[in-house]
């Protein structure tokens, strides 16, 4: 019975191995190098990608786990020609230095953009119940599992910001 | 990682007859366990991956009340209309913890039972009684910024580090799990984690075999609910000093005080003489003092967190405060 996990539209099969993590598979099996390896042990988003539409940590669950499900990595949101509009943003904001960071900080503001969409509240919000106000606290609360080593976090901000306004 | 074989449960028959071996444990969100598993304090021969064997609704219960599911995730307990609206204290106190992309992964069941964040229990070149019975502990004598001043014993002084637990037992909520045997049994929040005593290594009443499916939360109390946590950074870091309150005044007078405090003990603290001391009172800071005498009579700190003796102190104050402010 073959187990496979579909990676920005397209099958893969599961690893034999259930120690590889779903961030070394997209890796090191799929080839997909976008993804970063930053701490491996959920602290630092850098490994960020969207399972099922939701953003989590790849280094902390294993491939194995993920049959039948369909993962979004940075390389299936936009491509040079046709970036996403937060991969746009990024560029026009300079929201990177080094940009090791970079793709897990889009992948998880693209999902972000989904959860504030759906009226999801964060630590940051006032209150529990209805839209949520796009403001730079927001912003800076629900992207605290990204951690850029450069400081690059004003440009950061700036950059899905300007994409939160537009799509709100 | 050291090697392991993997099964997916289908039931929860198979997942409880596989951890049922003290060698196998359940996997859910994974982001505690494997975590672990990379740094060789946890070693499991075999992992149960108990994702797909239900138990992830949050549904109504017949008294009106709700049951999370152990396998839901933090994210979707947090967002749930109902806990929004009527157990606002747990969605805050979810949402306080962790990171989003590590709340939308972690499950109820894996958060009740996340293991300490003490520093020699991750480093396993450390003494730790916890993870080496008998290896002495290196924190008492050593870094304990983090380290417990309630309830401690001479063989641990870690704290429970987890949140939405401390939420949980202000709510009095109750542990639902499924027996090795095919039965069930409920334990209430506030029983289900241990004081380290002379088994510094047991963390919950959990035996062998032994399950999670839900969290049951009590008709809704209503009341003014507040959860304040106290940290180094504003965001994405374990609480110092948590507190999860619960609070009523009628007539200008307590007449709910439902309060439990994280980060000072191995296990979400509630002490009932607190809220004896508060009822039938009407709030002055010399109130708030006495109720924080009670808390804090046997409190002990190690060096470097005795300034949580202070803090538990200042933060009860603040929560009280604030919670009188928006009762009135
Ligand atoms: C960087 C970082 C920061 C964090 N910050 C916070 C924070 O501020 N506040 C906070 O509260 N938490 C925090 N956490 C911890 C996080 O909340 C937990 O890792 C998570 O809740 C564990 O859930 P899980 O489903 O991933 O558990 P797993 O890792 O899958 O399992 C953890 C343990 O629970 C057992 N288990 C799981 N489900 C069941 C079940 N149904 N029945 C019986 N046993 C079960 C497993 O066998 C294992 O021993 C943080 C974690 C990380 C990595
Ligand atoms: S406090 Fe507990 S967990 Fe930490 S070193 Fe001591 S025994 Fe181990
Ligand atoms: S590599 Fe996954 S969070 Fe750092
Ligand atoms: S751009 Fe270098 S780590 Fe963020």
């Amino acid at each position: 019975m073959a187990q496979t996990i579909s990676v920005n539209g397209a099958p893969h099969s599961v690893p034999d191995d259930p120690r590889v993590t779903l961030l070394d598979f997209l890796r090191q099996d799929v080839g997909l190098t976008g993804t970063k390896k930053g701490c491996d042990h959920g602290q630092c988003g850098a490994c960020t990608v969207i399972v099922n539409g939701v953003r989590i940590n790849s280094c902390l669950t294993l491939a194995a786990m993920h049959d039948g499900d369909e993962v979004t990595t940075i390389e299936g949101l936009g491509t040079p020609d046709e970036p996403s509009a937060l991969q746009k943003a990024f560029v026009e904001h300079d929201g990177y230095q080094c940009g090791y960071c970079t793709p897990g900080q889009i992948c998880s503001a693209t999902a972000m953009l989904t959860e504030i969409a759906n009226g999801w509240p964060s630590d940051a919000s006032e209150t529990l119940e209805g839209a949520v106000e796009i403001s730079g606290e927001e912003i800076r609360e629900r992207m605290s599992g990204n951690l850029c080593r450069c400081g690059a976090y004003a440009n950061i901000v700036a950059a899905i910001r300007d994409v939160a306004e537009q799509s709100a | 990682m050291r090697p392991f074989s993997y099964t997916r449960a289908r039931t929860l028959t198979d997942a409880s007859q596989t951890v049922s071996d003290d060698r196998a444990m359940a996997i859910a969100g994974g982001t505690n366990l494997l975590d672990l598993m990379k740094l060789q304090v946890e070693t499991p021969s075999q992992l149960a991956d108990i994702n797909r064997v239900g138990f992830a609704e949050i549904e109504d219960t017949d008294d009106g009340g709700l049951s999370i599911g152990a396998l839901a995730t933090n994210t979707e307990t947090a967002v749930h209309p109902r806990v929004r609206a009527d157990y606002p204290v747990l969605s805050r106190a979810i949402l306080a913890g962790a990171t989003q992309q590590l709340r939308n992964k972690a499950t109820n069941g894996g958060n009740l039972c996340q293991r300490t964040r003490c520093y020699y229990f991750t480093n396993i070149d450390q003494p730790c009684n916890k993870r080496e019975p008998g290896s002495g502990c290196g924190a008492i004598d050593g870094i304990a910024k983090l380290h417990a001043i309630l309830g401690t014993s001479d063989q641990c002084i870690a704290t429970y580090p987890g949140d939405m637990a401390v939420a949980l037992s202000a709510l009095d909520a109750q542990v639902q799990i499924a027996t090795s045997d095919g039965g069930s049994r409920t334990v209430p929040v506030r029983d289900f984690h241990c004081l380290p005593g002379d088994t510094p290594w047991r963390e919950n009443v959990l035996e062998p075999g032994e399950i999670i499916t839900a969290i049951t939360l009590p008709a809704p109390v209503g009341g003014t609910q507040l959860y304040r946590k106290v940290r180094e950074r504003s965001s994405y870091a374990f609480a110092l000093v948590s507190v999860a309150a619960i609070v009523e005044l009628e007539d200008g007078r307590f007449s709910r005080a439902d309060l439990a405090f994280g980060g000072v003990a191995h296990k979400p603290w509630h002490d009932p003489r607190v809220a004896d001391a508060l009822i039938g009172k009407a709030p002055s800071p010399e109130l708030f003092d006495r109720a924080a005498d009670i808390l804090l009579e046997d409190a002990q700190g190690f060096g470097e967190n005795d300034f949580k003796i202070p803090l538990a102190r200042r933060t009860l104050h603040a929560v009280l405060e604030q919670a009188v402010e928006e009762a009135s």
